[in-house]
C-alpha cells in the first residue's frame, strides 16, 4: 500500500533558524498519527507545510504521490482537510454559516445534509443559529471541526478517501468532547481516511494514535506505536522531565507526573 | 440542602430578514429618495409638477413654467442624482469588500490612502491647469482633473501593494499601515500644494478636497456607468471567496480558495471604485464604514447578499445627503463630505467602541 501523504527531507527555515530539520513521514490511508513534542518542537510547521500552507525551503511533500505545488487551491481542498489551532471570525456569521464554508463549490442545497451532519456530529445541534464569536472558545473550535469535517466530507464524495490535519484540536473541549472527537476521526479513519494531528496532551495521544511522530528540535526524535514511544527515557530526553510511565489494565502507557498531585493545603 | 439551578445561557437567535425583502425594500427606498430629491432645490419642483417636467404627461402650469422645469430637472437635477447614486452605491461595495479583504469592519478605502492619492493628484492637477505649461495641453483641459484623480489613486494602489507583498503573498497589516503612512505623505503634498495655491485656486481645491457633485453632467454619468456594471459583476464572482476569507488567510487556503488571487482582484477592483468615484466627486468619507455595518446589523455579514445591498444603500445615502448639501444653505452649496463625515465619524467610533474586544484593537 502506497503513502498518501508523504514528507521527504523536509526542512523549512526562518532566516537561520531551522524549524524543519530533515523531516521524513509516511501516512498510510486509514492511518491515525499524533504528533508530540516540546513547545516549538516545529509540530504546527509541520502540520502546515504538509498542509501547503507553507513551502519547505528542502524536500517535498507528495499527495497521492504527486508532488502537493501541483494542485490548485480547489483541488488540494478536496483531498485534504485542515483544522487549524486558532481561527478568530471578527464577523457574526452563524455556526451553520460557518459550517457551510466547507462546502467549497459544492452547491447550499446539495451540501445541506452533511452540513447538518456535521453540527450533530460534534453537538452543536442547539447553537446552530448563534453567532460564532457569542460562542465559548471550545463551541467555536466545534463549530470549525464541523466545517472541516463537511469539507473532508465533499471531497472524499469526489475522490475517495483523504487527509484530515489537527492542529491541537482539543485544546479548548471539555474531557466530554475530547472523547467525542477521538471517536469522530476513528469513524473517519476506519472509511480509509488518514488523520494526523498535533497533540499535547499524551494520554490523549495514546488513545488516539496508531502511531506517534516525536519532534524535537524540529527532528523526528523517534516513531512507533504509543507503547515504543511513550517511555520514560523519552520523556527525560525530549521533554526534559523524569517522570516514571505506568500502564493501564490493557497495557496502554499513560503519564501522570507526580509533582502535580501534591496535597493542597487548605487553612 | 438547595440545589441552585444554573440557567442556560440564552439562545440569542439574530432575526434575519429575507433576501427579497431587503433588496425590494432598498430599491423602493432608492426610488422614493431619487422622486424626493428630484422636487427639492435651490429652483423647486413642486411635486405635482414632477410628471410633466419628466415628459410623462401633458404640461398643465403653463408652458413657460414646464419648460423651466424640464430644463432644471433633465440637465441639472437628474444627472446629479444619477452620479450620486452611482458613487454611493461604488463607495458603500468598495468598503464592504475591503472589509472583507481586511476581516476589519473599520478598514474603508479612504483609510489606506488610495482616496488621498487621487485628491493629491488632482490638487496638482488645478495648479498646473492654471501654469503656462497647461496651454500645451489644450485638449486635455477639460478632463484633466479627473482624470489626475484617477490616476493617482491607482498610482497609490499599485505602490501600496508592491510594499505590501512579497513573494506572493499580501500582508493584509503591512497593506494597512502602509497606506496610513501614504495617506500622511499624499496629505503633505496636497497641504504643500494649497500652500503655494493662490486664492481661486485655493477655492477649486478646497471645494473639491471637501467633496461635490455640483459638476454632475450626464457624461460623467456615462463615465461612472461601467465602473458601476464591472463591480456588479465582479461580486457575483467574489463573494463565496470573501465569505471563507473572513475565517484568515491561511483557512481560506485550507478549504480550497485562491486567496492570492482574490487578494489580487480585490485590490484592483477597491481602487478602480474608489478612483472612479474620487475623480467625479473629490474625497467622500464615511460611506465605506457606514453601510456595510448598518447592512450587517440588518441582514448579516454573508457576501451574497452584502454586496448589492450595499450599492443600494450607498446609493440612498448619497443622494439623500447631497439633497441635503445643495438645500440646507441654498441657493448655496454645502461640500458634501463635510455633511458625510459630521454623519458618519460618530458611527465610525460607535462602531470601534462596540468592536474594541472583537477585533484587538
Amino acid at each position: 500500500m502506497s503513502a498518501v501523504l508523504q514528507a521527504e527531507g523536509v526542512s523549512f527555515a526562518v532566516g537561520k533558524s531551522a524549524l524543519l530539520d530533515r523531516v521524513d513521514l509516511r501516512l498510510m490511508p486509514g492511518e491515525m498519527v499524533a504528533i508530540v513534542g516540546p513547545n516549538g518542537a516545529g509540530k504546527s510547521t509541520l502540520l502546515r507545510t504538509l498542509s501547503a500552507d507553507l513551502q519547505p525551503s528542502r524536500g517535498t511533500i507528495k499527495l497521492g504521490g504527486r508532488a502537493i505545488t501541483g494542485y490548485t487551491p480547489s483541488h488540494l481542498a478536496l483531498r485534504r482537510a485542515m483544522l487549524s489551532q486558532h481561527v478568530s471570525v471578527s464577523f457574526p456569521f452563524t455556526v451553520e454559516e460557518v459550517v457551510r464554508m466547507g462546502r467549497g463549490s459544492q452547491s447550499k442545497a446539495g451540501a445541506q445534509a452533511l452540513v447538518d451532519a456535521a453540527i450533530d456530529e460534534v453537538d452543536l445541534h442547539d447553537f446552530r443559529s448563534r453567532e460564532l464569536p457569542t460562542l465559548s472558545g471550545g463551541e467555536q473550535q466545534r463549530a470549525h471541526l464541523a466545517r472541516v469535517l463537511v469539507q473532508l466530507a465533499c471531497g472524499e464524495a469526489a475522490h475517495g478517501p483523504g487527509v484530515l490535519l489537527l492542529d491541537e484540536p482539543t485544546s479548548s473541549l471539555d474531557l466530554q468532547h475530547q472523547i467525542a472527537l477521538v471517536e469522530i476521526a476513528r469513524r473517519r479513519a476506519r472509511q480509509g481516511t488518514a488523520v494526523i494531528a498535533v497533540l499535547h496532551d499524551l494520554n490523549l495521544a495514546v488513545r488516539f494514535a496508531d502511531r506517534i511522530v516525536v519532534l524535537k528540535h524540529g527532528r523526528v526524535h523517534m516513531e512507533g506505536t504509543p507503547l515504543a514511544t511513550i517511555t520514560g527515557g523519552m520523556l527525560r530526553d525530549v521533554f526534559g522531565i523524569d517522570v516514571p510511565v505506568q500502564h493501564t489494565l490493557d497495557g496502554d502507557p499513560f503519564v501522570l507526573p507526580q509533582l502535580m498531585r501534591q496535597p493542597v493545603h487548605h487553612d | 440542602m438547595t440545589i441552585a439551578v444554573i440557567e442556560d445561557r440564552p439562545n440569542i437567535r439574530k432575526r434575519r430578514r429575507p433576501a427579497w425583502l431587503v433588496l425590494g425594500g432598498l430599491v423602493t427606498a432608492l426610488l422614493l429618495m431619487v422622486l424626493f430629491a428630484a422636487t427639492v432645490g435651490a429652483a423647486g419642483i413642486p411635486f405635482a409638477r414632477l410628471p410633466a417636467a419628466l415628459g410623462l404627461v401633458a404640461a398643465d402650469a403653463g408652458p413657460g413654467t414646464t419648460a423651466r422645469d424640464q430644463l432644471i430637472l433633465w440637465s441639472i437635477r437628474l444627472p446629479r442624482i444619477a452620479v450620486a447614486a452611482m458613487i454611493g452605491g461604488l463607495l458603500g461595495a468598495s468598503g464592504a469588500i475591503m472589509q472583507g479583504l481586511f476581516r476589519n469592519p473599520l478598514a474603508d478605502p479612504a483609510l489606506v490612502g488610495v482616496a488621498s492619492g487621487g485628491a493629491l493628484a488632482a490638487a496638482g492637477a488645478i495648479i498646473f491647469s492654471d501654469s503656462r505649461y497647461a496651454s500645451h495641453l489644450q485638449l486635455l483641459q477639460p478632463c484633466l482633473l479627473p482624470l489626475a484623480a484617477f490616476l493617482g489613486s491607482l498610482a497609490t494602489t499599485v505602490v501600496l501593494y508592491r510594499i505590501a507583498s512579497r513573494g506572493g503573498r499580501t500582508s493584509v497589516a503591512i497593506f494597512l499601515l502602509a497606506g496610513i503612512a501614504i495617506a500622511a505623505m499624499a496629505n503633505a503634498g496636497t497641504g504643500l500644494l494649497v500652500f503655494i495655491a493662490d486664492d481661486r485656486q485655493l477655492r477649486d481645491i478646497t471645494f473639491w478636497l471637501l467633496g461635490s457633485l455640483s459638476g454632475a453632467t450626464w457624461s460623467k454619468a456615462l463615465t461612472l456607468a461601467p465602473v458601476v456594471v464591472l463591480a456588479g459583476a465582479a461580486m457575483v464572482y467574489l463573494h463565496c471567496g470573501l465569505d471563507v476569507l473572513i475565517l484568515g488567510e491561511s483557512e481560506a487556503f485550507h478549504a480550497g480558495v485562491d486567496v492570492e488571487r482574490l487578494k489580487r482582484i480585490c485590490i484592483v477592483l477597491i481602487s478602480a471604485m474608489t478612483g472612479a468615484a474620487v475623480s467625479v466627486c473629490g474625497v467622500v468619507g464615511f460611506i465605506g464604514i457606514v453601510v456595510p455595518h448598518l447592512l450587517r446589523l440588518a441582514i448579516g455579514p454573508g457576501h451574497r447578499l452584502l454586496l448589492p445591498a450595499s450599492i443600494g444603500l450607498g446609493a440612498i445615502l448619497l443622494v439623500g445627503a447631497d439633497t441635503l448639501a445643495r438645500s440646507i444653505v441654498a441657493p448655496a452649496e454645502m461640500p458634501i463630505g463635510i455633511l458625510t463625515a459630521a454623519i458618519g465619524a460618530p458611527v465610525f467610533l460607535l462602531i470601534l467602541l462596540r468592536q474594541r474586544g472583537l477585533v484587538g484593537l
